[in-house]
C-alpha cells in the first residue's frame, strides 16, 4: 500500500506534464485461493502447536490423531451408520419443509385469502424459537423419529417461506402489467412470471434452510437420541474422547459445505440469466 | 366492453364521455374521440394532463379507476410501454413470444426490427435502443388492429431515438395498425403522426391533422402554442 507515484509520458509536443496518479483507497486485486487461505494456515498452525507439544492432546488432539480416528470409526466403528442416521433425518425434515415453505408462500403471495390466513401464522411460528418447541413435540409425537424430523422441517420452512414470500410480494408491478397486456393466462402467469421472478429468493431461502437442517440436527442429535452423529459425540464426551467429537464436528462441516456448494450450483444452472448482471 | 359491430366507417377506436377521475381529483373530463382504422395519432400533453391515463383506459390497465363513459376498442391490441418491459429470465425470442405461440412469426417480427440474430440473447445482452426494438417485435407479433405506445422512446438517445422513429413510420406503413402514441415530444408527434392531439386538463383542446407537404414549423409553433409554450419572440 505504499503510495506510488508513476511518471505517464504525456504526449504533447510542448508541456510535459506529470501525472500523480491518485492514492487508491479499495482492497485491490483478490489473492489467489483467497478463501482455502485462512482454514489453511489455521491447520498449519494447529500442527506445528501439536508437534512440538504445546496442545494437551486430551483437549485438542493433533490432526492425524483426528483424521486416524475418523478412519478407524468408518472401519471398524459405528460412523457408517450415524452419518446415514443422520442423514436421513436432515433429508426428510428438509423435504418435508421444503415443499410446506413453496406451498405456503405460493398460497400467501397469490391470493389475498391466503394470505390473510398463512403470513401472519407463520409469522407468530417464526417469533418462538423452534428449539423451544422440542418438548412440546417429544409429548406430541414420542421419543422417537418423528418428533426429530418435525422440528427440523419446521427449522427449515420458516426461511424458504420468508424469502420466497417476500420475493413473490415483491415481483415488479410493471411485469403484472406486461402479462395483462399479454392477455396471459393466469396459470400462464404463474408460470411464466410469478415463478422465475420469485426463484432468486427462493433460492436465498432454500440456502439458509439447507444450513438451518443441519443445525437442527446437530441440537436434536445431542438432546433425545440414540443414534447419530451427534449421540455418538455425546458419547465420547462422556468418556472424554475429544478426537471422536472433532471427527463429529469435521462431518458436519463436510455435510454443510457440500450441500451449500450443490444449492450453489443448481442456482447457478437455474438462474443463469442473472450471470450476465453480476459478470 | 364488446367490440360493437356497426359497420360503417367503424372506427377503430370510439370513446363518448370518457371521464376518469383519481381521488375526486377529474384527470379525463368527458373526451369523445374516434380514431380510424389505421390512423396514426399523437397525443400530446404537459405531465398529469391525463394522456397516460387516456391510454391505460383505452389499454383497459385501468383497474381500479372510477370513471364512467363509453370505449371501443379493437379486439387485438398491443402495447408499448416507456421502458421495454422485457422479462430479464427470458431470452429475446421467448419475450417476443410472450402469450402466443409460433417461433417463425417471433424470428420474422425480430428480424424486422433488425435483431436477426439475437433471437437466444438475454434481454440485459441488448443495449436500451435494441431493447425497445425487441418490444416493438413482441407488439407486431401479434398483429394488431390497434398499438398503444406510452413514451416509448423517452428513455432512449436522441440518435437513438431518430433511427426508431424511422422504423415506427416503417412498421406502421407495413402493417397498417391504428396508433396512438402518447408522448411530450411536440416534433416526435409531427415526424410520426397524421394527426395529433393536444390533452389539456382532461379535455382535447387542440386536434390537429399533419399534411406531410406543409412545412412542420408551422405545426409545431401552433402545437406549442396550445402546450402554453411562446416561441420565436426570444
Amino acid at each position: 500500500m505504499s503510495a506510488v507515484t508513476t511518471t505517464v509520458p504525456v504526449v504533447a509536443p510542448e508541456v510535459s506534464t506529470q501525472v500523480r496518479r491518485r492514492r487508491r483507497l479499495s482492497p485491490g486485486r483478490r489473492l489467489p485461493a483467497a478463501r482455502l487461505v485462512g482454514p489453511v494456515l489455521l491447520l498449519a498452525v494447529w500442527s506445528a502447536a501439536s508437534a512440538a507439544g504445546r496442545l494437551d492432546p486430551a483437549a485438542i488432539p493433533a490432526p492425524w490423531t483426528v483424521v486416524r480416528t475418523g478412519a478407524h470409526l468408518w472401519t471398524a466403528g459405528t460412523l457408517p451408520t450415524d452419518i446415514l442416521t443422520s442423514l436421513e433425518r436432515a433429508g426428510y425434515g428438509f423435504a418435508i419443509g421444503l415443499v410446506a415453505g413453496v406451498a405456503l408462500a405460493l398460497a400467501a403471495g397469490l391470493s389475498r385469502v391466503g394470505e390473510a390466513l398463512i403470513d401472519g401464522t407463520v409469522n407468530l411460528n417464526r417469533a418462538i424459537p423452534t428449539l423451544g418447541l422440542i418438548p412440546l413435540f417429544i409429548l406430541w409425537l414420542g421419543i422417537g423419529e418423528s418428533f426429530k424430523v418435525a422440528i427440523i422441517a419446521i427449522v427449515v420452512y420458516i426461511p424458504i417461506y420468508l424469502n420466497t414470500h417476500a420475493a413473490l410480494a415483491g415481483i415488479d408491478h410493471r411485469f403484472v402489467e406486461l402479462a395483462e397486456v399479454q392477455g396471459l393466462s393466469r396459470f400462464a402467469f404463474v408460470r411464466q412470471i410469478v415463478i422465475p421472478g420469485a426463484l432468486p429468493g427462493f433460492f436465498v431461502g432454500l440456502r439458509l434452510g439447507v444450513t438451518g437442517s443441519w443445525l437442527g440436527l446437530v441440537v436434536l442429535e445431542q438432546i433425545n437420541a440414540t443414534s447419530g452423529l451427534g449421540y455418538m459425540m455425546f458419547q465420547a464426551q462422556n468418556y472424554g474422547q475429544s478426537d471422536v467429537i472433532l471427527v463429529g464436528l469435521v462431518v458436519y462441516g463436510v455435510f454443510g459445505l457440500v450441500s451449500d456448494s450443490a444449492v450453489r450450483l443448481i442456482e447457478r444452472r437455474v438462474l443463469s440469466w442473472r450471470r450476465t448482471l453480476s459478470s | 366492453m364488446a367490440p360493437h359491430t356497426e359497420q360503417l366507417t367503424r372506427p377503430a377506436v370510439r370513446l363518448r364521455g370518457l371521464t376518469r377521475s383519481f381521488d375526486g381529483r377529474t384527470v379525463l373530463d368527458g373526451i369523445d374521440l374516434d380514431i380510424p382504422a389505421g390512423q396514426f395519432v399523437a397525443l400530446l400533453g404537459h405531465s398529469g394532463s391525463g394522456k397516460s391515463t387516456l391510454l391505460r383506459a383505452v389499454a383497459g390497465l385501468d383497474h381500479e379507476v372510477v370513471g364512467s363513459g363509453q370505449l371501443t376498442a379493437p379486439e387485438r391490441v398491443s402495447v408499448v410501454f416507456q421502458d421495454s418491459r422485457l422479462l430479464p429470465w427470458r431470452r429475446v425470442l421467448d419475450n417476443v413470444l410472450l402469450g402466443t405461440d409460433g417461433q417463425e412469426r417471433g424470428r420474422e417480427a425480430l428480424a424486422e426490427v433488425g435483431l436477426a440474430g439475437r433471437e437466444r440473447a438475454w434481454p440485459s445482452e441488448l443495449s436500451g435502443g435494441e431493447q425497445q426494438r425487441a418490444a416493438l417485435a413482441r407488439s407486431l407479433v401479434r398483429e394488431p388492429e390497434l398499438l398503444l405506445a406510452d413514451e416509448p422512446f423517452g428513455a432512449l438517445d436522441a440518435l437513438t431515438r431518430i433511427k426508431m422513429h424511422a422504423l415506427l413510420r416503417e412498421l406502421w406503413k407495413r402493417h397498417q395498425p391504428s396508433v396512438l402514441l402518447v408522448t411530450h415530444d411536440v416534433d416526435e408527434a409531427i415526424v410520426l403522426a397524421d394527426r395529433v392531439l393536444v390533452l389539456e386538463s382532461g379535455r382535447i383542446g387542440l386536434d390537429l391533422t399533419i399534411e406531410r407537404d406543409r412545412p412542420r414549423e408551422e405545426y409545431r409553433v401552433r402545437l406549442l402554442a396550445a402546450l402554453g409554450v411562446s416561441v420565436g419572440s426570444g
